[in-house]
């Protein structure tokens, strides 16, 4: 007779927001293999209704504290895209510092927080702090200099201030470059510690080949902020057909709401990005890639962490190529912008559609609103990463189940639990989730 | 001695309150070694099922599952922190109840609506006894150590009562009426160091608003500068609608 399992990991712990994950195998045969999300929801969309564009992305940052600055971004392109305002040169480049702050945070408190502690066979980085003091400092440390950083260029990191649709209300003065160049030189030693550390880890063994979608474009950068949507299957879209890159469809059998563009399921995040733009990788970057041995197509979805990891040089060095760049150019502070510029009537408001597309840590995010001619949200949607991976992630567990049928129950769990970290998932904004069973 | 029994629970928020706390730095070590961190779920796959002496809440209560929830780690907590915005005041989430119920969760969810159990969003104290508010969205730090030195120590700790317009003042930034912009500081509780205004945006009210606001004077404000009540309010409820909950 084949065996019995069944998993039934509820509260998943160390990823963002509440996931359960079921998997029933009977007499051999897998069943059942679920990821099921039970957030609350929160109902940001329906919220936006009626809100000034100007005060959205207030609102839409409090999707996630992870990626505050991300979905804000996202929100305020979209926003200027509707009423078809461009930003200026400076306006981006600063956004590209943001965004690089805390895909840089992310991806860190991510390594080392939440899937270290698994590699090292602990539960949590609680115990780290007495076996892996240095360790556990370095973290923190780095964390904070990421968070100082925001501080400098935005108010905060968690809810950013000064950056606003129209720009900032808020530009560095050169004590302020001084000072968030100062940070980001200083990260580099813990920087190379963190990459010698993680590329000493070991992660499970499982090739699924899938679909890897990111941002693409023809400029010579890594794009996060600005672009296409590309893929690996050879997609080209503008981010205007978001919808026809997601297809959003329900699955019969579990009220689900995933997403596919050219097969079964298509990943965002790190290791997407990294599979569809690593050539314009830099330097740092890719030498990292070459020490770990990591050449694109990666198709082992554990690496995800390993693609951050790369990432985080990324975003390390092209930040202080930024600050750099403004050392040497200035700073056009005429450029700062006043808040409420509705209320001036500074900014010319027409009806219209826009869409945001930006690469934050987890993936592509995408914000559309309709807005009316007074500049009022009358239909918002967003899209969120976790909500493209979860039938990707269904599908790596598919394959990874019957691979590893004859080890015990915990490991089985564990080794599910661990690929779910991997991606990283932020179910805590679920702004748009269906994939929930409330129903037993 | 043993060190208290520490735990955090996160509700309907973005879980920014609780990440405030990683980003301490390495000053969260000097913490740990006075606490006795027991749940946290968000970094830890620990669990406690025991009783606690400090329980820190994030987020607001929306579903009547979350009222059972609450409702058992408060029987199980000698003293109950509400944490951030969400927890003290509803924060974001209590502009869910400017709408119906049921369009806004057809709005969002379409034909799967009913499987969204969701009741109007509650701040914690409006479903169980709160021992101590941290407001803010997010917790501005430096608050949230004072705050918890006094839990921990057993004495009260009162939240500021005067508004966001007296640290605006001591910070030396030009108020912005004065530019012809609405700010919601007048009537927002301080504690925050008017960090919006610092940064170059307005007040939004996350702190809730102040128990006595001299609506009066601050009505005359308004007409001065030729702008509406409705506007201001307009802002205030982006944190601030649970408030009108009995
Ligand atoms: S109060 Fe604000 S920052 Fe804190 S959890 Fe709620 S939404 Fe997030
Ligand atoms: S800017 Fe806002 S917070 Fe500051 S003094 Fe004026 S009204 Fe008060
Ligand atoms: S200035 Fe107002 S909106 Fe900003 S943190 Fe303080 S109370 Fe909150």
């Amino acid at each position: 007779m084949g065996k019995n399992i069944k998993v039934n990991v509820e509260y998943l712990t160390r990823v963002e927001g509440h996931g359960n994950i079921v998997v029933n195998v009977n007499d051999g045969v897998l069943e059942e293999c679920k990821l099921e999300i039970v957030e609350s929801p929160r109902f940001f969309e329906g919220m936006l209704r009626g809100r000034s564009i100007f005060e959205a992305q207030h609102v839409t940052s409090r999707i996630c504290g992870i990626c505050a600055c991300g979905h804000s971004l996202a929100s305020i392109q979209a926003a200027e895209d509707a009423i078809g305002f461009k930003p200026s040169d400076q306006t981006i480049r600063l956004r590209k510092l943001l965004l690089h702050m805390e895909n840089l945070d992310s991806h860190l408190l991510h390594i080392y927080l939440l899937v270290a502690p698994d590699l090292l066979g602990v539960k949590s980085f609680v115990p780290l702090i007495d076996s892996h003091n240095k360790v556990v400092r370095r973290a923190l440390r780095m964390k904070k200099t990421c968070n100082d950083v925001c501080d400098i260029l935005a108010g905060r990191h968690i809810h950013p201030i000064s950056s606003i649709v129209g720009g900032w209300t808020k530009l560095p003065d050169e004590k302020a470059l001084d000072a968030m160049l100062a940070y980001l030189n200083g990260m580099i030693p813990d920087m190379n510690a963190t990459i010698e550390l993680a590329a000493g880890l070991k992660f499970p063994e499982l090739q699924r080949d899938t679909e890897y979608v990111a941002l693409v474009s023809d400029d010579g950068e890594y794009p996060l902020l600005m672009g296409d949507v590309g893929s690996t299957d050879g997609v080209r879209m503008n981010k205007k057909d978001y919808k026809k890159i997601t297809n959003e469809f329900v699955v019969p059998h579990s009220s689900a709401k995933h997403t596919k563009l050219s097969r079964e399921s298509y990943a965002v995040g790190a290791l997407a990005r990294f599979n569809v733009n690593y050539s314009k990788l830099r330097k740092e970057a890719k030498d990292i890639a070459a020490a770990v041995g990591m050449k694109p197509k990666v198709t082992n979805p554990y690496l995800n962490t390993v693609a951050q990891l790369i990432e985080c040089a990324e975003s390390l060095y092209d930040a202080i190529d930024i600050v750099k760049h403004f050392k040497e150019k200035g700073v056009d502070h005429s450029e700062a912008v006043v808040v409420g510029l509705n209320e001036q009537k500074r900014i010319l408001v027409k009806a219209g559609s826009g869409v945001g597309a930006v690469e934050v840590p987890r993936g592509l995010l995408f914000h559309h609103y309709e807005v009316d001619d007074k500049g009022i949200i009358v239909n918002a949607n967003c899209i969120i990463p976790t909500g493209q991976n979860c039938n990707n992630i269904e599908h790596d567990m598919k394959k990874l189940v019957p691979e590893i049928l004859d080890k015990s129950e915990a490991e089985i769990t564990l080794a599910l639990e661990m690929l779910v970290r991997a991606y990283d998932p932020c179910i805590s904004c679920s702004a748009h989730f269906l994939d929930v069973k409330f129903v037993r | 001695m043993t060190k208290p029994k520490v735990a955090f629970f996160d509700f309907a928020c973005c879980e920014g309150c609780q990440l405030q706390v990683a980003n301490l730095g390495e000053a969260l070590l000097d913490i740990l070694e006075v606490i006795d961190v027991v749940e946290f779920r968000e970094v830890m796959s620990e669990k406690w099922p025991q009783s606690f002496d400090i329980a820190i809440i994030e987020g607001s209560i929306t579903t009547s599952h979350a009222v059972e929830r609450i409702k058992e780690i408060r029987a199980r907590s000698k003293v109950l922190i509400a944490y951030g915005s969400c927890a003290t005041i509803g924060g974001v989430n209590g502009m869910k109840n400017n709408y119906e119920l049921k369009d806004i969760r057809e709005y969002v969810y379409k034909d799967k609506a009913e499987f969204f159990d969701t009741i109007p969003t509650r701040a914690v104290h409006q479903v169980v006894n709160v021992d101590y508010s941290v407001n803010g969205c997010p917790i501005y730090p430096p608050e949230f150590i004072r705050i918890l030195k006094a839990a921990l120590a057993g004495l009260p700790y009162h939240v500021p009562d005067n508004s966001v317009c007296v640290e605006c003042k001591l910070n030396e930034n030009i108020c912005l009426f004065e530019r012809g912009i609405s700010c919601a500081g007048p009537i927002t509780r301080s504690g925050c160091n008017s960090w919006c205004v610092n940064n170059g945006n307005i007040c939004y009210g996350c702190r809730g608003m102040v128990s006595n606001p001299n609506e009066n004077g601050f009505k005359a404000v308004l007409e001065k500068y030729d702008i509406t009540v409705d506007m201001i309010m307009n802002k205030m409820n982006m944190y601030n609608k649970c408030r009108e909950i009995k």
